[in-house]
């Protein structure tokens, strides 16, 4: 009888666990590039932060910190459910596997729907670089650098968040048809590695942009 | 040479399928190693056409054939397309690729699948830069300062810099791949210190190609949505700072000579022992100085920026951990020196670029102090001084490690030789030649000649004019190659499996090798360059 493990494993490889070790190593390669690419960002952030402290400040106070606290408590919550999906996956339990995951792709989808919402609130209040912004003042110019990097390093972000909506809708469907057993199940693994990655990086984003200039609020 | 009695297998990887499809589905490492070498050999002529029409405009010094505005785009695509098409990927993703898995005892590396899809990545990226060059070009420099590329340049700088920026994914794919497969896919017995010097080497590359490429990614979408969306982010006018550019630039650009240069020491240290009949001298001094210069390709950017505006403080201690850089690169150099003292060396092709390269590395190394020196730096900051060291590094280091590496290898890859005769004639233009086109240009330098200026002061026409003629012969060494090459691909002779009577695991197999690399998984329990320890019938022959 052909053991439906042997056939999961890929001809490159000797065994099953060289094979799951080689492909966590590989995600964990691909996050430290993760980390140089937001980290070229996060450097310009720090740079025009120290050159322009009131305009940031008073860019980020113009932040919506109700909406940002929620999205950061929306994500943290995935993060719980992705950390279920792949306890599922270990324990071999299928349908609860299913279950974690679309609960996981859905609180992605509402941090997208909110983080939209706050982007249209800026586009009104004519903080939309390129777009449509005006102020005026001194600082203006500091304030559109802001924003540039507002919607550069959040919709960087973004754009990570709905490609981990592709990953997780590849996991369902391959779960679907069966892929995935308490013997195998390394692509929900490293899948996850992924989903709490880009989750680690927006809780930097919102201590830089929301929290910079909370006391300026008028709550 | 040996004349290997053993027939070959009826089956190897290049007749076990045939047709287009074969290559282009093909998940063998070995096969996307040759992907590779065409598309970057395709990009290296394209890269020397423009560099040859630059100094045939140059043998005047009115430029007499082409205005500042062509010279400009000139430069730049010259430099666009050999530092990213052709010296970035040049040994990496072709002898790499190819002998990374042979040499640990591998089947293929750690993802087949994301391998063919960095060749792919890599292609659309080389293509969208080329549709950019042949809509108009780029007058930026390869460099793309900024606020010249974001504000002012007219020029096809997005398109290029998109092309650049999904090359990047290719490389950093490369890289990851690599050090998933160093790690992981050792056969048995192939312990860390065991492995061959060219694997190390691969790994340090690999690590830059990972944590430098994604800086370099950044940057240029930051150019982008710049140039897009007009907004400031490196513009002056908008509160920018085009200095973070350069700083952002250096970050990756600076590493980015260690890909180039790293590599080509991998080869270097392959051939050496082999053509000396000697274990590497300081196996583990050598491995140590890769990772150092690894290590410390990090940390010496800002020897750029010593006339951009930085603080004297970080210039000086720019200045200082560039020097550092010289320490691991002297080890290397004193070690293959000290590797060939009393061995019994022969000349063979793969030999005497490896000869060459150390000579040529050592003379741009040197040269790369005198930039290091912040003094010195500023008198011949942008003078052809700079263009000739880092020709000395990326030419006389990367691309004689490349060429040492091709004839090297090529029995191993094709199960031919190539006249040998014919290639060492060709090995001796390509020496002369360099140094014809180079040497002039640093006394060019440092009399004052700028760079990047179609025309020049009639008191630099004679040394120019020696420059032109060198690089004429440069091409003929290059072309040479490239033509018995073909030949030899379907006329060469015989190679046998271990024509050099190398010590590594690649040469114990059949040339060219099995789709699976060995018929069986080979044990290893000998330290690399073991030429005692080889058995005794692979000298027969
Ligand atoms: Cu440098």
């Amino acid at each position: 009888m052909a053991n439906p493990i042997a056939l999961l494993l890929r001809e490159q490889y000797s065994t099953p666990v060289q094979q799951r070790e080689t492909s966590k190593l590989g995600m964990w390669i691909f996050i430290m590039t993760e980390i140089m690419l937001f980290g070229g960002l996060f450097l310009a952030f720090s740079v025009y932060r120290m050159s322009f402290p009131q305009a940031f400040v008073k860019g980020s106070a113009d932040m919506s910190i109700v909406l940002g606290s929620i999205n950061t408590a929306v994500l943290i919550c995935s993060s719980f459910t992705m950390a279920l999906a792949v306890y599922s996956a270990e324990t071999g339990n299928r349908r609860m596997l299913t279950v974690f995951l679309i609960a996981t792709m859905i609180l992605g989808l509402v941090f997208l729907g909110i983080k939209f919402t706050e982007y249209y609130q800026h586009y009104l209040q004519h903080e939309a670089p390129a777009v449509w912004f005006d102020h005026t003042g001194p600082d203006s110019g500091h304030l559109e650098m802001f924003f540039v990097l507002y919607f550069l390093m959040t919709g960087l972000h973004a754009v990570h968040m709905l490609v981990g909506e592709g990953i997780l809708t590849a996991m369902v469907i391959r779960n679907h048809r069966g892929s995935f057993s308490a013997d195998y199940y390394t692509p929900v693994e490293i899948s996850g590695l992924y989903w709490h990655f880009v989750d680690i990086i927006w809780v930097f984003l919102f201590a830089i942009f929301y929290v910079e200039g909370l006391h300026l609020h008028k709550l | 040479m040996s004349t290997a009695v053993e027939t070959r297998p009826a089956l190897n990887y290049l007749n076990q399928e045939t047709g287009i499809r074969s290559w282009l589905f093909t998940l063998d490492h070995k096969r996307i190693g040759l992907l590779y070498v065409a598309s970057i050999t395709f990009f290296f002529f394209i890269g020397s056409f423009y560099a040859l029409l630059m100094r045939l405009s140059l043998l005047e010094p009115n430029g007499w054939l082409f205005g500042p505005g062509t010279y400009n785009k000139l430069f730049s695509m010259h430099g666009i397309i050999m530092v990213w098409f052709f010296l970035i990927p040049s040994i990496p993703t072709t002898l790499g690729n190819f002998f990374i898995p042979m040499m640990i005892g591998a089947k293929d590396v750690a993802f087949p699948k994301l391998n063919l899809l960095s060749w792919y990545i890599f292609m659309v990226g080389g293509l969208t830069t080329l549709f950019a060059m042949i809509h108009g070009g780029v007058d930026t420099g390869w460099t793309f300062y900024t606020p010249f590329s974001t504000s002012y340049s007219t020029t096809w700088v997005t398109t290029a810099a998109l092309g650049i920026f999904i090359a990047g994914f290719g490389s950093i794919l490369t890289g990851l791949n690599f050090i998933a497969t160093i790690h992981r896919m050792r056969a048995p017995g192939m312990t860390w210190f065991r492995l061959p010097v060219f694997i190390w080497s691969q790994y340090a590359t690999s690590i830059i190609l990972v944590l430098a490429t994604p800086v370099l990614a950044i940057t240029l979408l930051m150019i982008g949505v710049e140039r897009i969306f007009q907004v400031g982010i490196f513009d002056p006018a908008l509160g920018g700072d085009p200095v973070l550019f350069q700083h952002m630039f250096w970050f990756y650009s600076h590493p980015a000579v260690y890909i180039m240069i790293l590599p080509a020491m991998a080869v270097i240290s392959e051939i050496i022992p082999t053509f000396s009949r000697k274990p590497l001298f300081g196996y583990e001094f050598v491995v140590y100085a890769s990772m150092m210069i690894a290590a410390l390709g990090f940390l010496v950017w800002g020897h750029h920026m010593f006339v951009a505006g930085q603080s004297l403080y970080s210039a000086l201690t720019f200045s200082f951990l560039s020097y550092l850089v010289a320490v691991p690169s002297a080890i290397k150099v004193f070690n293959w020196s000290a590797t060939m003292y009393k061995g019994s060396v022969s000349w063979d092709t793969p030999m005497l670029y490896a000869i060459g390269f150390i000579g040529l590395f050592t003379v741009g190394g040197m040269t790369g102090l005198f930039l290091a020196a912040m003094g010195i730096d500023v008198h011949v900051t942008d003078t052809y001084f700079v263009v000739a060291h880092f020709h000395y590094i990326m030419v006389g280091g990367a691309v004689m490690g490349y060429l040492g590496g091709v004839h090297y290898f090529w029995p191993k890859i094709t199960g031919k030789m190539y006249p040998e005769g014919l290639a060492k004639l060709s090995a001796l233009i390509v020496f002369l030649g360099f140094n014809l086109t180079f040497f002039p240009q640093f006394i060019l330098g440092y009399m004052g000649m700028p760079r990047r200026y179609a025309a020049y002061a009639p008191e630099f026409h004679t040394l120019n004019v020696m420059s032109t003629a060198g690089a004429s012969i440069l091409g003929i060494g290059y072309l040479l190659p490239l033509a018995y090459f073909i030949w030899a691909w379907k006329y060469g002779a015989d190679a046998g499996p271990n024509p050099w009577r190398a010590t590594g695991l690649e040469w114990q197999t059949s040339s060219p090798p099995p789709r699976d690399n060995f018929e069986e998984t080979p044990v290893v329990t000998r330290p690399a360059y073991d030429f005692g320890g080889m058995k005794e019938e692979l000298h027969l022959g």
